[in-house]
């Protein structure tokens, strides 16, 4: 890991660098083109009636219809506008909360039994009572979606404070740093890493809340086209609907690393780009 | 001048780590403390850098009484202690924070040159090896100037070759401005290598056993005869402060009696 031995090696990663930048994403999508390839073929064969689950090519035209109506293009941005407000106010409950709970040790005594006992409860038990409280409307499944992004963003910002090096700390006090420039200079960065896994974590989990909001009292979003799929005997506008999820899903969590990615060219890490 | 005044630390368990240590160094002066292990010596070291007050006595330099990290007090671990998320050079400039930009800058590049790794300056603190890494955590305490730098066995986690190295090194640096050096060390060679005076200290509670001056002119050899009678007398010392058997002891310190000299 000296200077030496990189430098002696990186001729040849240059030169593999290029190939292999394009091959390694399309390894990703070797799987799933293989499973719908795979699909397309056994409908189209005759080994299934493909009624219940429609091939692929069905779907894209279920997709396409959708588009050209704008419907995808309507249910889709609900759907997004719902996660990206309950992300938002999920991330900052839960960067406070895991914050003060992850410096205090006292507060971290009094509030982390009763926040550890509310995560164990599944989304769907929410949203009656969130409903009750807070309406059908947006109100109702925002706050859902924040409940969810809430709690993995909490434990991993409270994990991550807590497991700051002592030795690291040190060197902010034997430079004599205030408070503040503490946690500007040392703890911030320190847990960086694990905020950004966290914040994965919290967005997948709003994801998730996010259909079990859409089940109940929603005209628009794709978990609404999901049950509405169920209701009018359309598969594949339910396949269309979660593939839509999928790639959303996917495209939210690649925005985040993309975002964080120069925060962390630092670590030195097991798992290497 | 660095001056320990009875400095006792007994922790809140009862655990008396250190008891009436009285000392006094130099400015300029290389003192280099050693002894068994659990005598307390990074225990004492921290009491002097500020990290952990003593909770008898007082450390004083020049006249102000330390209780907490000071300015004028650099610190060098057995770690590197690098953070991880700073290039290099930001690691050596991480003292300076309060300097305008391009006296910062000047100083870190001098820094830099002085410790051999210029061309490392954008590097992750990752991709260092052991001894490089070492070598910025020393630019990173000396960049301060401080009149007096603590060193907690800052070699001992490097191989036999770069730490014979990094105490030439460090001798090097440390001819520049001359600040006062504490440096604990297991390690006989270095000590001796360092050091004006040599400390022995032993356990239970960790105190003050005996000292041995080391005028050795610089650079020393370690081949030399002369080194090795120092290293004899250190080794008798530290073997009677464990209250190990001692064998060349006696015929070393009567040689020393006679003249406090050198035998040949």
């Amino acid at each position: 890991m000296t200077a030496d031995a990189e430098q002696a090696g990186a001729p040849e990663a240059i030169s593999k660098g290029g190939a292999a930048r394009v091959l390694r994403p399309a390894l990703g999508l070797l799987l799933p083109v293989a499973l719908a390839l795979f699909w397309e073929l056994a409908v189209r064969m005759g080994l299934s009636n493909g009624r219940l689950v429609p091939p692929p090519s069905v779907i894209w035209n279920t997709f396409s219809d959708l588009a050209s109506t704008g419907e995808l293009e309507r249910h889709a941005a609900a759907t997004l506008w719902r996660v990206a407000c309950g992300f938002v106010l999920g991330v900052m409950a839960g960067t406070i909360f895991g914050a003060i709970t992850g410096y205090s040790a006292l507060t971290h005594r009094i509030v982390d039994p009763t926040l550890q006992a509310l995560r164990s409860i599944p989304s769907i038990a929410w949203v009656p009572l969130f409903i009750l409280w807070f309406g059908i409307f947006e109100a109702s499944k925002i706050i859902l979606i924040a409940v969810g992004v809430f709690f993995p963003v909490y434990l991993g910002v409270m994990g991550a404070v807590m497991s700051v090096d002592r030795k690291i700390v040190e060197v902010g006090r034997v430079f004599r740093l205030s408070g503040p420039a503490m946690v500007r200079r040392i703890l911030l960065p320190a847990v960086m890493p694990a905020y950004v896994i966290s914040l994965r974590a919290g967005l997948g989990l709003g994801w998730m809340f996010v259909v079990a909001a859409e089940f109940l009292g929603a005209s628009t979003g794709l978990g609404f086209l999901l049950i509405d799929g169920q209701q009018l005997g359309k598969p594949a506008q339910i396949v269309a609907a979660i593939v839509a999820f999928a790639i959303l899903g996917k495209a939210t969590d690649w925005l985040i690393v993309l975002v964080a990615s120069p925060f962390l060219r630092w670590e030195d890490r097991f798992a290497r780009r | 001048m660095l001056v320990l005044d009875r400095v006792g630390k007994t922790y809140p368990n009862g655990v008396r780590a250190l008891d009436g240590i009285s000392l006094a160094v130099a400015p300029g002066e290389i003192l280099v403390v050693i002894g068994g292990s659990g005598c307390g010596k990074s225990t004492m070291l921290r009491t002097i850098s500020g990290l952990d007050p003593p909770t008898q006595g007082r450390v004083v330099l020049d006249g102000t009484v330390i209780t907490a990290p000071h300015e004028q007090i650099g610190i060098i671990f057995q770690e590197p202690r690098l953070l991880p998320w700073l290039r290099v050079a930001d690691n050596v400039g991480f003292g300076l924070a309060d300097y305008p930009k391009a006296e910062r800058r000047m100083r870190v590049a001098g820094a830099l040159e002085r410790v051999g790794l210029t061309e490392k300056a954008r590097v992750w603190p990752r991709e260092l090896s052991g001894g490089q890494a070492q070598r910025v955590a020393i630019a990173r305490a000396l960049v301060p100037r401080p009149q007096v730098l603590l060193l907690d066995e800052p070699f001992s986690a490097l191989d036999a070759f770069t730490r014979a190295d990094l105490q030439d090194h460090l001798l090097d640096l440390w001819a520049d401005l001359r600040p006062t050096l504490v440096m604990v060390t297991h390690d006989v060679d270095e000590a001796i290598v360092l050091a004006d005076r040599i400390m022995v200290m032993r356990a239970q509670p960790g105190r003050v056993y005996e000292e041995i001056a080391c005028e050795l002119p610089r650079p020393r050899d370690r081949q030399s005869a002369a080194f090795d009678f120092v290293k004899r007398r250190v080794l008798a010392a530290l073997d009677r402060s464990l209250d190990r058997a001692v064998v060349m002891a006696e015929e070393v310190e009567t040689r020393a009696a006679a003249g406090g000299g050198l035998w040949w």
